[in-house]
C-alpha cells in the first residue's frame, strides 16, 4: 500500500512521535503512485507504474540534528528507523542555524486532489499515446511523447502537536512532432488539474500545425526583436528568475535583488508597473500544498506588486535574524496578465517574431540573471498581425529582468506544470503569453 | 535530472527531510557490507528459471545494491549528511521478440521468480503492438567472474567525520583567502551490481566513484558586484585516495593556474579560488569577436560531452529521445558518406575501460565486455554509440558495451561511454601552444552550457578566462563565453597537446529518458586550440 488516508498516516506518526527520546522528534510520511506512457517514432515504447512510501523522521538533541528514514511500517521498523535517527543526531556536529520544530500550525486545505486523475487506468495511458500517435501516422508526422500521471498523499506531524494531512494528484503531457522528412517540429503540452481536460487527439494537432508550418524555415538576423512568447517560452525564464528571490541571498550581496552597499531591493520598482506576480497555495487553477518543505504554512503572497519588489522569500532562521516573519516558500508562481490570447497578441503587432517554446536554458550570469537557451519547435516571423513564414530557431542571452522591462503587452495566463526537463518549470505556475520589444537574440541554430 | 538541478535539491536540505534521490538512509556502518555473491546467484537463477519457463527466449536479471554518501556544508557548518542504500532486483526478458522488464525490493527467489513472470507477462501483451521483432546482437557468456573499481581507499569506510572536518577546513581557507562564501559538498557513489543472463554470464561488479565540488563566492559590497569560482576537480571512479592531495598530480598552467590530474588537494584549490574569485571583480570585459581559444580539460570536457558525446548516441539519433533529450544532426546518412565532423587532427573516441574514469568497468549492464572504439578518427565520423538490440542498424556484429541502469529498478538503455578526445601525437606542451596566438582567450574550468536539440548550436562559459596577445598570457579578464556550431568547431581544431598533458573532466549527474535517469561520464582530453570561435560579452547592466 502506498497510499496511506489520513487516519492511517496519522497512527504511524502519532507513534513515530511517542517513540522518540529526542528533545524534538518530526516526522514526515509521503507516499504516491505514479503511471506513465512514453512514446517515440510513432509506437509506445515504455510504460510502468511506481508505487513507494517512505517514513522520514527527524530528531534533535539541543542543536544537533539526525534525520533517518524507512520504508517498512512494522512496530519494530519504526522504533528503528527513529533510533537511528537519535544515535545520528548524537554524532552529528551542532548547527549554529539551528531552528526548533515548528510550533503547531494552521493548514487550511487546498484543492490539490482529483479523483479524475487518481482513477486514470493502463488503458487511459495507451489511449493518450495512441490517440497522438494516429493522427501524425495518418499526417506523415512522427510522435514523441510522455504522459506522466500520479496521486500522492504527504503527512507531516511533530512532538509539538502540529499535525498536517493531504492529498495530490498530477497529469503531465508533452508531444513532440516532427514531419517524416525532419523538415519541420512542433510540440505541445498541457498539465491540467482533471484528466476529463486532456484531449491528446486534439492537443496532438496543435504541435502537428507547428510542424507543418515550420517547414522551411528562413534565417533571420540575429539582433533585438520584438517577440511574442508563448507562455510555454516566457515560463522557462521567469521561473529561473523567481529562484532568485531568497531574502538572504540578496542580503549577502549576490543576488539581482541586492542592494549596492549592502541590503536589498524589497519595495524597489524592479520591474514595469504592468508586472505583477504572486504566490497563493488556494489559487483555483494551480493549488498547491499549504505548506512548504519544512512544513511551515503558505500563504497568499505578492512577490511583485504593479513591478515593485513586494516580497522576499524567509528562511526561518533568516527571518529570526532579521527580525521578519517566515513564510512557507511558495509552492506556486501567479503572474497577473491581461485577456487576449497569443494569437490575439499576433494580430495586434506590426512585426516581431512568434516563439513557441524555450528550451535548455542555464544562467550565464547570476549578477543579472542572464540567460542563455534557444528557441524550437516553432518559430515565426509575424507581420500586420499575421504569421508570415517559419524562421529558424535562434539562441538568445536575455534576462527576465530586462524583459519584463521591455513589456509591451500581457496576454491571458495559462497554467503551465513541471516535469518538462530542459529548463521548464518546476513549480505549477500561470503566465500569460507575453509581448516583448528588443528580445536578444544572439545566433541561429540549424537545429529543428 | 542534471547535476546543478541536484546540487539545487541538495544543498536546500529542507531540515534534512528531503533526500535529494530515492532510497532508504542507513547507518554508515551499512556502507561497508556487501550482498553474499552464492545469494545473489541464487535469486539470478530463480529469476532465469520463471522466465524461461514463461516463454522468453532470453532474461537478463540485476541484482543491485546501491549506496551514496553525501556530505554538504557551507561556511562553517554542515549542513546535511545523508546515507541511502537502494537493493533490489530488476529482470529484463524477451518474449515474442518484445522487450518486458519488471523489478522488487523482494531479494529472495520468489520475488525475482515473481518479476520475471511480470516482465514475461508485460512483454507478451507488448508484443501485440509490435511492428519489429527486438534483434539482439550475440554475447557469449562469460561465467562466474568479479571486477571492482581499483580504489586504494573506499571512501566508504572513511568515517564521516574525517569527510566534515576536510569540508569545513577548505571553506576556513577559502574564507581565510578572502571568499566571502563558500559552499562545499562530497558526493560517494558504491554501486554494487550483480548480472546474470540465459547467455551463461554471472558477473559480480563493485563500482565506486568520488566528486568534491565547491563554489567560492567573492562579494564588492561597494560595488554591489559579486563573482563566482567553482572548483577545479573532476568527478573520478576513484576512491578516498584521490584527495589525497598528491603533488606529482598538479598540473602547474603557464599563468600558474594549477589543475590537477588523478589526485586532488582540495584546500589548495580553494585558497587559489578565493584569491581568483576576488581577482575576477576587478578583470576587465572582454571585447566581443572570434579569438583562438585555448581550452583546458577542466573545460573542453563540457564541450565533448554537449557536442561529440550526446550527438552520437544512436538513439537519440534514431529519435527515441525526440520528446526529451532530443534528436542528433549527426544522422545515419552521415556515417555513410564519411561526414567530416572535424579537422584530421580530430579523434574523438569512446572508452569504458580507462582507469579512474567514471564509465570504468569491465561489463556493462546487459553482460557485454567494455571496450574503446572511435567515434570520429582523423576528423571522420566513423561510429555511434550503440547497445545490443541497436548493433545491427549501424551493422555492427556486437555491442559497444555503453548500456547502463542508474538502479536496479530502472530499465537498462544507452548511456553515453567515456567520450574523448585523443591527445596530439607530436611533442606538444601549453606554453608552447599559447606562443603561437596571437589573439587568443584561454579557459579553465566548465561553466554555463547550453545546446540546441539536434547538438548544432551551442554556447559555453567557464570560470577562468585569459586573454592571450602575441603568443603571451596578458591577464583575466570576464564575461566570456563562446558560441559554436558543432561541425565547424571542430574543424576549426588547430592543435592538441601531447599526452602528458592528459586529464579528465566528467559529469557525474548526466540525465536522459523518460523518466529521467543519471549516469556518470567522463572526458578526457589535453589542452586544445580552435580558431576563429565566436566569442560573445555577456555583461548587462540592469536598471
Amino acid at each position: 500500500m502506498s497510499m496511506y488516508d489520513e487516519a492511517d498516516a496519522r497512527a504511524v506518526l502519532d507513534k513515530v512521535v511517542k517513540l522518540s527520546k529526542a528533545d524534538e522528534c518530526t516526522a514526515t510520511l509521503e507516499g504516491s503512485v505514479k503511471g506513465n506512457a512514453r512514446f517515440a517514432l510513432n509506437n509506445i515504447s515504455t510504460s510502468g507504474i511506481v508505487s513507494d512510501t517512505v517514513l522520514a523522521v527527524r530528531s534533535a538533541y539541543g542543536k544537533r540534528l539526525g534525520t533517518a528514514t524507512t520504508n517498512a511500517y512494522d512496530d519494530a521498523s519504526l522504533e528503528r528507523v527513529v533510533r537511528r535517527a537519535e544515535e545520528l543526531a548524537e554524532l552529528a556536529p551542532e548547527n549554529p542555524e539551528f531552528m526548533p520544530a515548528l510550533e503547531k500550525q494552521v493548514y487550511k486545505p487546498s484543492p490539490t486532489f482529483n479523483a479524475s486523475v487518481a482513477g486514470i487506468t493502463p488503458e487511459y495511458r495507451a489511449k493518450v499515446a495512441t490517440d497522438s500517435i494516429a493522427p501524425c501516422r495518418a499526417g506523415k508526422m512522427v510522435a514523441a511523447g510522455f504522459l506522466a500521471d500520479g496521486q500522492s498523499f504527504v503527512a507531516i506531524a511533530n512532538s509539538k502537536g502540529n499535525f498536517g494531512y493531504q492529498q495530490a494528484t498530477s497529469l503531465d503531457y508533452t508531444c513532440t512532432v516532427r514531419t517524416d522528412d525532419e523538415r519541420g517540429s512542433g510540440w505541445v503540452g498541457r498539465n491540467v488539474n482533471d484528466a476529463g481536460q486532456l484531449d491528446a487527439a486534439a492537443e496532438v494537432r496543435i504541435a502537428m500545425g507547428k510542424a507543418g508550418r515550420s517547414v522551411d524555415a528562413k534565417a533571420l538576423e540575429p539582433g533585438k526583436y520584438t517577440v511574442i512568447l508563448e507562455p510555454e517560452a516566457a515560463a522557462g525564464l521567469i521561473s529561473f528568475m523567481m529562484r532568485f528571490f531568497d531574502a538572504r541571498q540578496a542580503d549577502e550581496g549576490r543576488s539581482f535583488l541586492s542592494k549596492r552597499g549592502g541590503g536589498n531591493r524589497l519595495g524597489e520598482q524592479v520591474f514595469d508597473p504592468r508586472v505583477s506576480i504572486h504566490t497563493d497555495p488556494w489559487d483555483p487553477v494551480v493549488p498547491v500544498l499549504p505548506w512548504d518543505g519544512e512544513g511551515l504554512a503558505r500563504e497568499r503572497m505578492a512577490l511583485v506588486d504593479k513591478g515593485k519588489v513586494a516580497n522576499l522569500e524567509y528562511s526561518r532562521y533568516w527571518a529570526k535574524l532579521k527580525d521578519k516573519r517566515a513564510m512557507g516558500s511558495p509552492g506556486n508562481i501567479v503572474m497577473a496578465g491581461g485577456t487576449k490570447s497569443t494569437d490575439e497578441l499576433v494580430r495586434g503587432t506590426k512585426k516581431g517574431i512568434l516563439v513557441t517554446r524555450t528550451w535548455y536554458i542555464r544562467m550565464v550570469d547570476p549578477q543579472t540573471v542572464l540567460l542563455t537557451g534557444l528557441t524550437r519547435d516553432g518559430t515565426f516571423y509575424v507581420e500586420d498581425g499575421e504569421i508570415r513564414y517559419p524562421v529558424k530557431n535562434f539562441r538568445f542571452n536575455e534576462s527576465p529582468v530586462i524583459m519584463l522591462n521591455n513589456v509591451e503587452e500581457l496576454g491571458r495566463p495559462v497554467r503551465l506544470g513541471g516535469g518538462g526537463g530542459g529548463g521548464q518549470p518546476s513549480r505549477l505556475l500561470t503566465i500569460p503569453p507575453m509581448k516583448l520589444r528588443d528580445f536578444t537574440f544572439t545566433s541561429i541554430s540549424d537545429a529543428v | 535530472m542534471d547535476r546543478r538541478d541536484f546540487l539545487t535539491i541538495g544543498g536546500l536540505g529542507i531540515a534534512g527531510l528531503v533526500l535529494p534521490i530515492h532510497g532508504r538512509a542507513v547507518a554508515a556502518e551499512e556502507l561497508l557490507s556487501t550482498l553474499d555473491v552464492s545469494l545473489k546467484k541464487a535469486i539470478a537463477d530463480a529469476a532465469l528459471e520463471a522466465a524461461t519457463k514463461a516463454g522468453a527466449s532470453y532474461c537478463d536479471v540485476r541484482v543491485g545494491r546501491y549506496l551514496r554518501q553525501f556530505v554538504l556544508t557551507r561556511e562553517n557548518r554542515v549542513e546535511n549528511v545523508v546515507n541511502t542504500e537502494s537493493t533490489g532486483i530488476g529482470v529484463r526478458v524477451i518474449v515474442n521478440g518484445t522487450w518486458g522488464f519488471a523489478a522488487t525490493s523482494d531479494l529472495t527467489k520468489d520475488g525475482a521468480a515473481t518479476a520475471a513472470a511480470q516482465a514475461a507477462a508485460i512483454a507478451r501483451a507488448n508484443s501485440r503492438a509490435q511492428t519489429e521483432p527486438v534483434q539482439l546482437a550475440k554475447v557469449k557468456g562469460v561465467g562466474e567472474v568479479a571486477w571492482r573499481t581499483p580504489i586504494r581507499k573506499n571512501a566508504m569506510a572513511v568515517p564521516l567525520k574525517d569527510k566534515a572536518e576536510l569540508l569545513l577546513a577548505v571553506n576556513a581557507a577559502a574564507l581565510k583567502a578572502g571568499a566571502s562564501f563558500i559552499s562545499s559538498n562530497m558526493f560517494a557513489i558504491n554501486e554494487q551490481k550483480y548480472f546474470a543472463s540465459t547467455d551463461g554470464s554471472y558477473i559480480d561488479q563493485d563500482i565506486h566513484r568520488i566528486w568534491v565540488p565547491f563554489t567560492v563566492t567573492a562579494v564588492d559590497q561597494a560595488s554591489g558586484r559579486f563573482r563566482t569560482r567553482d572548483g577545479l576537480s573532476a568527478p573520478m571512479g576513484m576512491g578516498y585516495e584521490y584527495l589525497d592531495g598528491d603533488a606529482r598530480a598538479k598540473f602547474v598552467m603557464p599563468n600558474g593556474v594549477v589543475n590537477y590530474g588523478n589526485s586532488y588537494d582540495m584546500v589548495e584549490d580553494a585558497i587559489a579560488a578565493a584569491q581568483q574569485a576576488r581577482e575576477k571583480l576587478k578583470a576587465p570585459s572582454v571585447k566581443p569577436g572570434k579569438y583562438d581559444l585555448v581550452l583546458d580539460p577542466s573545460h573542453l570536457w563540457l564541450t565533448i560531452h554537449e557536442s561529440v558525446g550526446h550527438p552520437l548516441e544512436l538513439d537519440r539519433v534514431l529519435g527515441y529521445e525526440a520528446n526529451f533529450a532530443g534528436t542528433s544532426f549527426a544522422t545515419l546518412d552521415k556515417l555513410k558518406s564519411r561526414f567530416r565532423y572535424g579537422s584530421d587532427i580530430v579523434t574523438l573516441f569512446a572508452d569504458r575501460t580507462q582507469p579512474h574514469s567514471l564509465g570504468a568497468a569491465e561489463y556493462d549492464d546487459e553482460g557485454v565486455k567494455t571496450q574503446r572504439w572511435d567515434l570520429v578518427k582523423d576528423g571522420i565520423l566513423v561510429n555511434y554509440q550503440a547497445i545490443r538490440d541497436q548493433a545491427h542498424i549501424i551493422g555492427e556484429e556486437g555491442s559497444h558495451g555503453c548500456c547502463y541502469a542508474d538502479s536496479w529498478s530502472s530499465v537498462q538503455f544507452q548511456r553515453m561511454a567515456n567520450v574523448s578526445l585523443a591527445p596530439g601525437a607530436a611533442k606538444l606542451g601549453v606554453a608552447d601552444m599559447i606562443k603561437d596566438v596571437e589573439n587568443g582567450i584561454y579557459i579553465i574550468g566548465d561553466g554555463s552550457f547550453s545546446i540546441d536539440q539536434q547538438r548544432f548550436n551551442a554556447q559555453f562559459g567557464g570560470q577562468l578566462f585569459y586573454e592571450i596577445k602575441d603568443g603571451r598570457i596578458t591577464g583575466m579578464i570576464e564575461d566570456v563565453a563562446y558560441q559554436i556550431r558543432t561541425p565547424e568547431f571542430w574543424n576549426s581544431c588547430a592543435a592538441v597537446c601531447d599526452p602528458g598533458d592528459y586529464r579528465f573532466g566528467g559529469s557525474f549527474f548526466d540525465g536522459k529518458g523518460q523518466p529521467s535517469q543519471s549516469s556518470a561520464v567522463s572526458h578526457g582530453s589535453s589542452t586544445t586550440r580552435f580558431n576563429g570561435v565566436n566569442v560573445i560579452n555577456t555583461a548587462r547592466k540592469l536598471g
